[in-house]
């Protein structure tokens, strides 16, 4: 038990899953807002824009994440020389988050896009008998009914972000999973304790994002 | 009702897979039991890297560098004919566990003799002592790691010399982890990164693929000793007569070629106070 106590002296677990919580933090906004844009080009009346979105979402969801972030480090940085940061870390923070956002990006179009489906055609139809063209009918008719509709499958997607949140480490980012490797490798006669140690510390940050969802899924539930 | 019918066969394959599945996995168990000085057992399975060119390389189901050569000389000594030889790929993370749960009986796979690692497995070696050391492009005006002040240096997620050139060498090195170094090399190559640590041996392991050819050179100036041993499971009788393959390994010449063999058009030299090591005595 001491040896497993003195683990935590020798090495800063609070800190990786934070880093973590901030990458989560900060993908979960950019894919949001890029994500409901996305949504609104699907159900949009314009053809090319309807391509554009169905072609971002075909692409980003089928592609593995690591290589989206591998992308972000090997090819943005390491061919181009893209710099989101003059901080040399911070750089590598803002370009997994870039990779985060834009694969979750996909998935919250189509979480939102089935939050769209919940609500009825009735209500498009009376936005349109009351003269509101596609842009006013979307931001006061339908996008607010289905965002209420759309929590629990947005919830899931935050959920895997958080998880997905570790790939950063192939990115260059030192979170919980890149720290969990250094502790293994320094520290192999205690491997399944930090291994349990670093499953605990996820449940325990993903277990009040799915009661809170669930909550609000239900609390904010249109009633039809 | 048919349907039903169909759905519970399925269930009852599935579950015979399953079945069968871990059965395998368990039926070889018994097969190792007797690998004791005299090839008792069939075959023997040798955990190895299959990513470190020059040390342990897959190269389409035949393996190739200097741990895959010593591990099947020490084989050979052994009694094991090569088509004995089961290879197992042993990462760096998971070599503890495959020694503890004997899914492997030896591993040669740049493992670096620690005091932890022995309070859960045992070691025969040295074979080999590297020391850490730094990759950079062969017109790079780097010789150590006190020039990397304000430079970018990669290394692989975990690794321990990238943070000892921090800690000891030069405060404001700027570290990138990688999960591989084959992506810290072709970064350097792309020019954003100005040195890739980690042991030598690996470094020029890398500087010799194809691909990179003329392109990289090893500074030869390290800063540690990691001595490459043989895991073992704790209290595994092999070590004695590991020990005196390797001896003979590096008595004979063999080692010395093994050595050439894999690192050839490289401009590396190991260490030669400290190499070719003597096997320590076993515990």
């Amino acid at each position: 038990m001491d040896s497993f106590l003195s683990l935590f002296e020798q090495y800063d677990v609070a800190a990786a899953f934070w880093v973590n919580i901030q990458l989560t933090f900060w993908a979960a906004i950019w894919s949001l807002l890029l994500g409901t844009l996305l949504a609104l080009f699907r159900i949009s009346p314009i053809a090319s824009l309807q391509w554009f979105g169905a072609t971002y979402v075909n692409i980003f969801r089928n592609t593995p994440l690591t290589i989206i972030i591998a992308f972000g480090v090997l090819a943005l940085f390491g061919q181009l020389s893209v710099s989101l940061s003059s901080d040399f870390n911070l750089n590598f923070f803002r370009l997994a988050i870039l990779g985060l956002s834009l694969y979750h990006a996909a998935f919250v179009c189509e979480a939102i896009r089935s939050g769209v489906n919940t609500v009825p055609l009735g209500q498009a139809e009376a936005a349109r008998a009351i003269g509101l063209s596609f842009l006013p009918a979307a931001r006061l008719v339908i996008l607010p009914q289905a965002f209420r509709g759309a929590i629990a499958p947005l919830g899931n997607v935050l959920i895997a972000l958080t998880k997905n949140s570790t790939v950063a480490a192939a990115g260059s980012v030192a979170e919980s999973a890149g720290l969990m490797k250094t502790m293994i490798e320094f520290r192999s006669d205690m491997v399944i304790p930090i291994f349990f140690t670093f499953a605990f510390g996820f449940v325990l940050i993903v277990i009040p994002i799915g009661l809170l969802t669930t909550w609000a899924s239900k609390k904010l539930a249109v009633s039809r | 009702m048919r349907t039903t019918r169909y759905g519970a066969l399925a269930m009852a394959a599935a579950a015979a897979l399953a079945l069968s599945a871990c059965g395998g996995g368990g039926g070889e168990e018994g097969a190792e039991e007797g690998g004791g000085g005299e090839a008792a057992a069939e075959s023997v399975r040798i955990g190895i890297k299959f990513d470190q060119p020059g040390l342990g390389f897959d190269e389409g189901g035949s393996y190739s560098g200097f741990d895959v050569d010593v591990a099947k000389y020490v084989a050979g000594e052994l009694g094991y004919s090569e088509d004995q030889i089961e290879w197992v790929e042993a990462p760096s993370a998971n070599r503890e566990n495959l020694l503890s749960n004997e899914q492997v009986d030896m591993i040669f796979a740049t493992y670096s003799i620690t005091d932890t690692r022995k309070e859960t497995v045992d070691f025969a070696g040295p074979y080999f002592i590297a020391g850490q050391d730094l990759l950079v492009p062969v017109d790079s005006d780097i010789t150590g790691p006190e020039d990397l002040d304000g430079r970018n240096l990669c290394s692989v997620t975990g690794s321990t010399s990238a943070q000892r050139v921090k800690d000891e060498f030069a405060e404001g090195v700027n570290l990138i982890e990688q999960p591989g170094y084959a992506e810290c090399v072709s970064l350097m190559g792309g020019g954003q990164i100005d040195a890739v640590t980690t042991d030598d041996i690996i470094l020029a392991g890398l500087a010799a693929q194809e691909a990179n050819q003329g392109q990289f050179k090893v500074v030869g100036n390290p800063f540690s000793e990691e001595r490459y041993g043989v895991g073992l499971t704790k209290g595994s009788e092999l070590c004695s007569d590991i020990n005196a393959a390797i001896e003979k390994m590096i008595e004979e010449g063999a080692w010395e070629e093994a050595l050439a063999n894999n690192l050839e058009g490289v401009d590396y030299e190991p260490n030669a106070e400290l190499n070719p090591p003597t096997p320590e005595d076993c515990a």
